[in-house]
């Protein structure tokens, strides 16, 4: 599974980091999303799911 | 007001109903029958707001979440065919502008300002020194008289202090911000009592930015008063934007302790899950829940139609209001089993409770914090809390743009 994140988008909610904290953080300056791993484990499919699902900003994408 | 009791089948007939509607008698936590009713049958219909406008009311948690997250849908105040909730609201948006009204690019170059301090893991620093604040408030309780006002004794003070302390706003002024943070939340304020209100706040918190202008401090109206130095803010932006800042930050958490816990004592059995747990998951599948089940920003997210946008059946034209009810996305049974039903193990975490798209609450995390500390300490340090009161003798904030108790009397 691939993660695709778009910054410019992000509003620094933090949704994606209480639903995926191993794939998602957030940068110190700003709170904009970072991630940790780009093609992260399959057993990381359904947190990677719901982190989408929650995104506010609609700014995480999967590829499967 | 529209009467509660008759079943109404607005959808059927051509007249439109009143907005906002009441509750029922007795159901104090569930949102107007009538907004299930439309959701059922009508999901995106006319409704007339106080000034006889008739912008487009949306039910539906999909809808909802679809038009929050469409880039065609603007939460720009000034635009004419904006829903606003009063007359007094109107005036005080006037007065001042800030990020929560505005539209990208300006929202996001104003938010972006201040989303490093509500950051999961700045948050999480926090709460070692929000657990402190809520013991020492629960030790002054259980030491002082008893029946006490919950909500003045504690579902205030907690939120009133982290986002003092948060922001470098001094908590001795408390009086002043809170009467007037309340002034400007209540629909029933007249556009003179809402503007003077936002007025005082603004002077009060433009003094505090050039006082953190003279002497920079480790708080984030220094870091909102560094944007003023470096000249990507005005002095009057720069105070409107803590005036959103103070406002949000304690009204809202507040209302959910207190109402929150008038709910876990109304619902003894979920009361006892949360006050037995050691799982911090349940605690916060609680806090998500309880958010849900109340949706305590309860006059629905207010917007207006850029272009022309097909919804829900009906074509939205461009220029036309909408008003999304929230509290009826909360209760969609396509999304969530057993709605009406409060079950605090069920951990909704798609609920709209903070909005969505790009203007989601800023203070989310914050929040959350907040009230996983009191939900998981306050019923377990005392155990034996009830209300000191008929539930019928409560008074709910059915005229405010936040839902609540304006006193919550409990004994142990
Ligand atoms: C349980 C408590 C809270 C609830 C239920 C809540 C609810 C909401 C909702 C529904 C919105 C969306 C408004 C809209 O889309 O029109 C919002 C936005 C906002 N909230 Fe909260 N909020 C809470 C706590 C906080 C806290 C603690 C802060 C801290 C400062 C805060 C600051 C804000 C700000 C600044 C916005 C505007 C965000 C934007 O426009 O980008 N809120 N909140
Ligand atoms: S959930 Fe979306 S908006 Fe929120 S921090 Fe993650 S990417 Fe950004």
């Amino acid at each position: 599974m691939k993660v695709i994140i778009d910054q410019d988008k992000c509003v620094a909610s933090g949704q994606c980091v209480l639903a995926a904290p191993e794939v998602f953080d957030q940068r110190e300056e700003d709170g904009i999303v970072v991630l940790l791993a780009e093609n992260p484990p399959q057993d990381a499919a359904e947190s990677l799911r719901e982190a989408a699902a929650l995104c506010p900003a609609l700014a995480i994408a999967l590829e499967e | 007001m529209n009467p509660v009791s008759a079943p109404t089948h607005h959808a059927l007939t051509t007249e439109i109903p009143d907005y906002p509607m009441s509750r029922a008698t007795g159901c104090p936590f569930d949102p107007p029958p009538e907004l299930s009713e439309l959701r059922a049958h009508a999901p995106v219909s006319r409704v007339r707001l106080w000034d006889g406008s008739t912008p487009w009311l949306v039910t539906g948690y999909a809808d909802q979440r679809a038009l929050l997250g469409d880039p065609r849908v603007s939460a720009d105040v000034t635009r004419s065919g904006y829903p606003h909730q009063s007359a007094g609201l109107k005036a005080r948006r006037a007065e001042a502008s800030t990020f929560i009204n505005q539209d990208d690019p300006e929202h996001a170059r104003q938010r972006r300002m201040v989303t490093a301090a509500f950051s999961i893991k700045r948050v999480e620093a926090m709460r070692p020194a929000i657990q402190r604040i809520v013991e020492e408030l629960i030790d002054e309780l259980l030491a002082g008289p008893k029946p006490v006002d919950l909500v003045q004794a504690f579902a205030l003070p907690v939120p009133s202090l982290v986002i003092c302390e948060l922001l470098g706003v001094p908590y001795q002024d408390h009086e002043f911000f809170q009467v007037r943070s309340r002034a400007l939340i209540k629909s029933t304020a007249t556009p003179e009592e809402s503007v003077a209100a936002v007025r005082e706040l603004i002077a009060y918190l433009d003094d505090l930015v050039g006082e953190k202008l003279a002497h920079p401090a480790e708080d984030l109206l220094s870091l909102v008063a560094e944007q003023v130095r470096a000249g990507a803010l005005t002095r009057r932006e720069a105070a409107s934007m803590a005036q959103l800042l103070l406002v949000a930050g304690h009204e809202t958490t507040a209302n959910m302790i207190a109402l929150g816990t008038l709910a876990l004592i109304e619902h003894p059995d979920q009361l006892a899950r949360v006050r037995e747990s050691q799982d911090p998951k349940l605690i916060a599948s609680a806090v998500e829940e309880l958010l849900r089940y109340l949706n305590i920003v309860h006059s629905g997210r207010r917007r207006v139609a850029l272009e022309d946008i097909e919804v829900g059946g009906v074509t939205v034209r461009a220029g036309e209001g909408l008003v999304l009810a929230n509290d009826s996305g909360n209760r969609d049974p396509e999304v969530f089993a057993e709605p009406d039903r409060l079950d605090v193990g069920r951990n909704p975490r798609r609920h709209v409770a903070f909005g969505f798209g790009v203007h989601q609450c800023l203070g989310q995390p914050l929040a959350r914090v907040e009230l996983q500390v009191v939900y998981s300490t306050l019923y377990r340090r005392i155990p034996g809390l009830r209300l000191a009161a008929d539930i019928e003798q409560i008074p709910f904030k059915h005229d405010g743009l936040v839902y609540g108790v304006y006193e919550l009397p409990v004994t142990w």
